[in-house]
């Protein structure tokens, strides 16, 4: 697809090999100069403009994004506190002992995973059906579409902040609904398994209708002459989901799994928000506190910085455990496929 | 057993007729959807929509009667007054201005910078082109709370803190701009064009005002959009380095709002109502665009 521009013609003011043109030496000393400058202009530009364009990206990219990340890992080398965020002792690997020692980090550490798992899971598994829904042709289909995309309008803050009274334990609008199909009203912030489950609930209604949007859109650009002659050959419609639409859908599955999971292990706000004691610990017995509110904990509220870079490094080589984990994965089911 | 015998006659019948595709032939795309499906949409828009109209309900409402069962269904008559009182207790008036600022400020370079090297790596050809398109890639899953802790040191040591361009500078990139417009170029913009305007002897940067810039408007307006609500709903790095009363930004306000020690519920979603509803009046309008972007971005890897 690339243009080769060097290969191009040169510029109208060189002119090129026009007929009925004078000869080259018949052009003056000067001019031929002139044009030679140009010229050597020309090439410069064709081949230096593609750097000069994603350059501004790499600086900031670079300034913004790599550095910081580097020198959170010399950072968590160090005993670094908030008050004096310059002064830098050297402990070698002594917050990496601390923080693994301490029982709020594995703690926080299992409520990441269970808060993922259970807000990651179903999430994609109803954006999967509600596009394959989509897909059919509908009345008004751009209706559900927004209606669905207006969740991903609002911010973390707000959706937090309504969520914790639809889960109000006493006047909630949830318990009361449970109420009046004769369940017993439930402690949606004080207990562990309901507070996960609320804290979850924020991020798939959230979430839900964006990766249904992005389904469906794959599933639109799979061609219908394989659904065809799946039906040709037999298959119902579920035998064609699982047959043709699923895996088609392979690769656009694994961005959403690899984009849902790095949201998940950054879980910071909505635990922050649905907090009724107001405070980074995650509920009064951490039970909802996640690595990302426990980084903060350790940083802002105990003010050590070199801790809570450590925490940061630890999430960041999960992450890339769990990147390569789906690497190998989809390799294989490319390779089965 | 005498079941499963099919009677001879009408075998020779059936294949008389032109063979039809099964009904299940034309599902994805091509079936109308039956009355389950428009069940299970309406259900679902509802779910998406309720606590987003209950916000409006709760906030027309006083905090008494929030604290009683059941849970008000309907609109009170205290909406303007909370939502006055919200205004001018989370300063959301220069809030509002802030967030505005931040926000625009991002989408617009970021615009600019995704759409110039978007352009330089869908239809330019240079050394080392794919390896620096695997680190654009590559840099969309590296989540930015890890750099959170140094960026925060920075911006103590220039004496940032409170300050908007704290928000603003971390916030001027983003790879997914990048591999956005790079997928909209490639099949937008058609290589001869570009090769004419090089005919014409238009430089880089002409052909990137004049030509790439045109083309790519509908696409750049989108990607406006996007990271404009991004910035707008962007909560975590704002939190840390501005306070509420500082230079908050509409998020940090509102969260600001829900830890006060004595809450106002009624007050508190005057407060979230106020800070979601310019973004869902974007959607109101330009919704059907949003939503083919989001498409269109996530089609073709």
């Amino acid at each position: 697809m690339a243009t080769r521009h060097d290969t191009a013609a040169p510029p109208a003011k060189e002119g090129g090999a026009a007929p009925g043109r004078p000869p080259a030496d018949a052009v003056p000393e000067q001019e031929r100069r002139r044009r030679a400058r140009l010229s050597r202009r020309w090439q410069r530009d064709v081949r230096w403009s593609p750097y000069a364009f994603v350059s501004p990206f790499f600086l900031l990219f670079v300034a913004f994004g790599l550095f910081p990340l580097v020198y959170t890992g010399w950072a968590s080398l160090h005993q670094v506190e908030l008050t004096a965020p310059t002064d830098m002792n050297w402990v070698g690997l002594r917050n990496y002992t601390r923080i693994f020692d301490d029982d709020f980090f594995w703690n926080a550490a299992k409520n990441t995973l269970t808060i993922g798992i259970i807000s990651t899971v179903p999430q994609l598994l109803m954006a999967m059906g509600i596009a394959h829904i989509l897909n059919y042709k509908l009345r008004a289909s751009t209706f559900y579409r927004v209606a669905m995309l207006a969740p991903y309008a609002t911010s973390i803050a707000a959706a937090s902040l309504v969520f914790v009274l639809l889960f109000g334990r006493d006047y909630g609008m949830i318990n009361w609904a449970l109420d009046f199909v004769g369940v017993d009203p439930v402690d949606w912030q004080g207990d562990k398994w309901p507070s996960q489950i609320a804290v979850s609930s924020i991020i798939i209604w959230r979430w839900t209708g964006y990766n249904a949007l992005i389904y469906l859109a794959a599933m639109q650009a799979i061609p219908q002459d394989l659904y065809e002659s799946a039906a040709l050959d037999g298959a119902n419609r579920w035998q064609q989901f699982f047959h043709v639409t699923l895996p088609s859908l392979r690769p656009t599955i694994l961005f959403t799994v690899v984009v849902s999971t790095i949201g998940a292990s950054q879980v910071f706000g909505e635990p922050l928000l649905f907090d009724a004691n107001k405070g980074a610990s995650g509920g009064a017995e951490h039970q909802f506190q996640t690595l990302g509110l426990y980084l903060y904990e350790q940083g802002w509220v105990n003010q050590h910085l070199g801790r809570a870079s450590a925490i940061a490094w630890t999430m960041f080589l999960i992450l890339i455990v769990i990147g390569i984990v789906n690497y190998v994965i989809s390799r294989r089911l490319r390779a089965s496929s | 057993m005498t079941t499963t015998v099919t009677p001879p006659e009408t075998t020779p019948a059936k294949a008389a007729k032109r063979p039809r595709l099964p009904k299940s032939a034309r599902a994805g795309g091509q079936l109308h959807g039956g009355p389950i499906a428009y069940a299970i949409l309406i259900l679902f828009t509802i779910v998406s929509l309720f606590p987003l109209v209950w916000t409006a309900i709760a906030a027309s409402r006083d905090n008494q009667r929030l604290a009683q069962t059941p849970p008000p269904f309907w609109f009170g008559s205290n909406l303007f007054n909370n939502l006055e009182i919200a205004w001018k207790d989370a300063n959301l008036g220069e809030a509002f201005f802030n967030t505005t600022l931040v926000a625009g400020i991002s989408a617009l370079t970021i615009v600019c910078l995704s759409t110039i090297a978007g352009f330089a790596f869908a239809k330019l050809r240079f050394k080392g082109r794919n390896a620096l398109m695997l680190i654009v890639i590559g840099t969309m899953m590296v989540p930015p709370q890890l750099s959170v802790i140094p960026l925060y040191m920075m911006v103590a040591k220039l004496d940032w803190t409170d300050q908007l361009q704290a928000v603003i500078f971390p916030s001027l990139v983003s790879a997914f701009g990048v591999f956005f417009m790079r997928q909209y170029l490639i099949q937008a913009l058609p290589d001869e064009i570009i090769e004419a305007a090089r005919v014409d002897g238009a430089s880089s940067w002409r052909v990137v005002w004049h030509v790439v810039f045109p083309t790519a408007r509908p696409a750049m307006a989108v990607l406006g959009m996007l990271m404009f609500v991004q910035t707008w709903n962007d909560f975590l790095w704002p939190f840390l380095v501005l306070t509420q009363t500082g230079n908050p930004t509409v998020q940090v306000a509102v969260a600001g709002l829900g830890r006060g020690y004595t809450p106002d519920q009624s007050l508190i979603m005057a407060g979230a109502l106020l800070g979601t509803l310019p973004l869902l009046l974007v959607f109101a309008i330009f919704g059907k665009q949003i939503v083919g972007g989001i498409m269109q971005g996530a089609v073709k890897g």
